[in-house]
């Protein structure tokens, strides 16, 4: 047999049955659900008179509209908590395991089912939300979904799949000291595009990359979406194994040896061909920061705002003026003068305990800008949250006049009460600077959790490396 | 699901490049719990000049001029003529249902992306990719003409614009097939429920931990 990619691997070993144009059917091992994508599907296999295929294959989890603060309020917006309340009746009637809002596992959904060892490697995983892709880190091959497809799912265990090319992304070298997971993602989709990845499966290699925490495999193949590839993934080594050992839905005893012995399978073979490579130095890599609509419109923070004026395609210049025009900032701008109101540190990019580490080893000592109005913390889940509390990384965060929140998705897409006011400008480590995103008006730079925690102190961007 | 097979349809041009599923149906309208009834916030943010929030009388509203799709020519389109990389950002199906229940059946872009691509399959939208020229031809000619309107037809995978000029497109055979019958996803797949169980069988000897 010729030599194959991760990504040929993961496929193969999920074909139920294939079309002869290629269309697969590709069984699906983990099924993660939240409140928003599920409602319709739940009510379309009822209507349907159908059934869940696999209940024990499915873990729900409410995130998206949860308050993080006053929780034993409950959640006051009422069509906010219909929705969590559709997703409780739902998991009832049909027996699935759900993380309820006082669960201590309770959080966002991509940062709880890895935290579970829900997420394993070999597993084909599915969600009704594109960060799906972060699961990849476990050598999974992980999809986003739409809501059609996980009412698909459930009443099927399978998912209509076209295969996808496969692209290779190597980063080489040692990152410098400040430079993390979140600023390569963010200097792979400003090489290649937000469209750049569309119709590949992105596998990320090189020693850097094989040198991050699982953690920080989690930010970059959850950033995989945002340069348009549906799934990013790494390949199994003793950072993947050892992340997974002991926790509650891994294999025990005789089989977890069994599992890890497949499991080191999980590699590209020598000499895999790949559709596409795109190689990166990771000792180039500086701390990068968004400064428009989208997450490919993104520079080193010791640069300066693009100059429409520079850009020869019409489309893209019209694009630039625009963003330049919503984001009320000035072409040709240091990126370290631009003036923040409101940081947020959290999402299933950046909402891991590793994040809030580094976002408290800057903050540590240090007080907020009286300028900021707020910046946040909102732990990926309560387990997050707890071990950050058992490490006194609160305490860090309150002294330095940050708030401490409850987990959720937050003020990364501002479904619940967190958001920005029009005009508001705020240094965040989620993964979307899109228009409106962070509420209506809102202005987004994507960072890093360190940089977020940086620009907080300052009231501006600044170099975190300055402050290390 | 609605079947497609031809479609005889008003076309409206929106120019822009990455326009993504936030501004396709703005997230507080995410918050419903059924399918139906997102046509009225479709593009909210920059349809009207007020914001917009679920259970608003949507006809009360201030639309904004200056956003094309509220210009009286385009009043009925079907067919939406877009840029590169449509659709982008999440994964939720409320944008083609948005867009569907807004009126439109078939999109045109040089390129979508990936999930949105898929979703509109299974709400009976077809998005259609053409090369970068030609759409950059019919967006000349949309604006250029008053009432133009396209006719796509799936079964031959062309588009044909007024003057007669045929575009082909390209389609996979099974979505094709799906798309002209209206052929439920899920009943196609149950009919293979018994290769379902053989496979579920076999990775049950060969990777057992999955199944405890
Ligand atoms: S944290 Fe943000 S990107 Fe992640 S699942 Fe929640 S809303 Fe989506």
């Amino acid at each position: 047999m010729s030599a194959q990619t991760l990504y040929d691997k993961l496929w193969q070993s999920h074909v139920v049955y294939q079309e002869p144009d290629g269309t697969a059917l590709l069984y699906i091992d983990r099924h993660l659900v939240h409140e928003v994508t599920s409602p319709q599907a739940f009510e379309g296999l009822k209507l349907a008179g159908r059934k869940p295929w696999r209940v024990d294959s499915i873990l729900a989890v409410p995130d998206h509209n949860v308050p993080t603060a006053h929780r034993d309020q409950g959640i006051a917006d009422p069509v906010s908590r219909l929705q969590v309340e559709t997703l409780d009746a739902n998991c009832a009637e049909w027996g699935i395991t759900e993380f309820k809002m006082g669960d201590i596992r309770q959080g966002v959904v991509h940062v709880m089912g890895p935290e579970q060892g829900a997420t394993l490697p070999g597993m084909t995983v599915v969600c009704g939300d594109s960060h799906t892709s972060t699961h990849g880190a476990f050598a999974a091959l992980a999809h986003g979904i739409g809501t059609s497809e996980v009412e698909h799912v459930m009443a099927t265990q399978c998912l209509l799949q076209k295969k996808s090319k496969a692209m290779l992304v190597k980063v080489e070298g040692a990152l410098g000291k400040g430079v993390t997971a979140k600023d390569i993602a963010l200097a792979v989709i400003g090489r290649i595009g937000t469209a750049g990845g569309t119709g590949y499966a992105i596998e990320f290699a090189g020693s850097a990359v094989r040198s991050l925490s699982m953690e920080g495999r989690m930010t970059l193949c959850n950033m995989a979406i945002e340069a348009g590839a549906r799934a990013g993934m790494v390949a199994v080594d003793d950072t993947t194994v050892d992340y997974l050992k002991g926790r509650p839905y891994a294999p025990k005893a005789e089989l977890w040896d069994q599992a890890v012995a497949y499991w080191r399978t999980l590699k590209s073979d020598d000499g895999a061909k790949f559709d596409a490579v795109v190689e990166l130095d990771a000792a180039a890599i500086k701390p990068h920061v968004t400064w428009g609509t989208s997450p490919e419109m993104v520079v080193a923070v010791d640069g300066t705002v693009p100059d429409p004026a520079r850009e020869a395609d019409p489309v893209k210049r019209g694009g630039i003026e625009r963003a330049l025009d919503y984001m009320g900032i000035k072409a040709n701008m240091p990126i370290t003068e631009i003036a923040i109101d409101k940081v947020f540190i959290g999402s299933c990019t950046n909402g891991r305990i590793e994040d809030l580490r580094a976002a408290a080893a800057v903050a540590k000592g240090r007080r907020k800008a009286d300028s900021v109005k707020l910046a946040m913390v909102v732990p990926g889940t309560g387990l997050v949250k707890q071990q950050a509390e058992a490490e006194g990384l609160d305490k860090i965060f309150v002294a330095a006049g940050f708030e401490w929140r409850d987990p959720g998705c937050s003020m990364c897409l501002a479904m619940n009460d967190d958001r920005l006011e029009p005009g508001e400008r705020c240094a965040s480590t989620s993964n979307r600077n899109f228009e409106g995103r962070q509420g209506q008006g809102s202005r987004t730079h994507l960072v890093s959790p360190a940089m977020a925690a940086a620009a907080a102190i300052a009231g501006h961007f600044v170099d975190v490396r300055d402050l290390l | 699901m609605e079947k497609f097979t031809r479609l005889d349809g008003l076309v409206a041009p929106l120019d822009r490049a990455n326009v993504d599923t936030d501004a396709i149906i703005p997230k507080q309208f995410l918050k419903s719990i059924k399918r139906s009834g997102f046509g009225p916030n479709a593009f909210d943010e920059w349809r009207y000049l007020d914001h917009g929030e679920p259970g608003m009388d949507n006809s009360q509203r201030p639309l904004n001029p200056d956003f094309v799709l509220n210009q009286p020519r385009y009043r009925g389109a079907s067919v939406l003529l877009a840029r590169e990389n449509f659709g982008c950002g999440s994964s939720r199906e409320h944008a083609p249902w948005a867009l569907q229940d807004y009126g439109f059946r078939a999109i045109i872009a040089p390129s979508f992306a990936d999930i949105f691509f898929n979703n509109c399959f299974k709400n009976g939208i077809l998005p259609i990719a053409l090369p970068a020229a030609k759409v950059d031809q019919l967006f000349k000619e949309t604006e250029g003409r008053e009432g133009y309107r396209l006719t796509v037809d799936l079964e031959a995978q062309t588009v044909t614009t007024p003057s007669g000029e045929a575009i082909a497109f390209e389609v996979d055979a099974f979505r094709k097939e799906c798309l002209l019958n209206g052929w439920d996803d899920i009943g196609l797949t149950l009919r293979h429920a018994g290769k379902i169980k053989a496979y579920e069988e076999k990775r049950r000897q060969s990777e057992p931990w999955l199944f405890v």
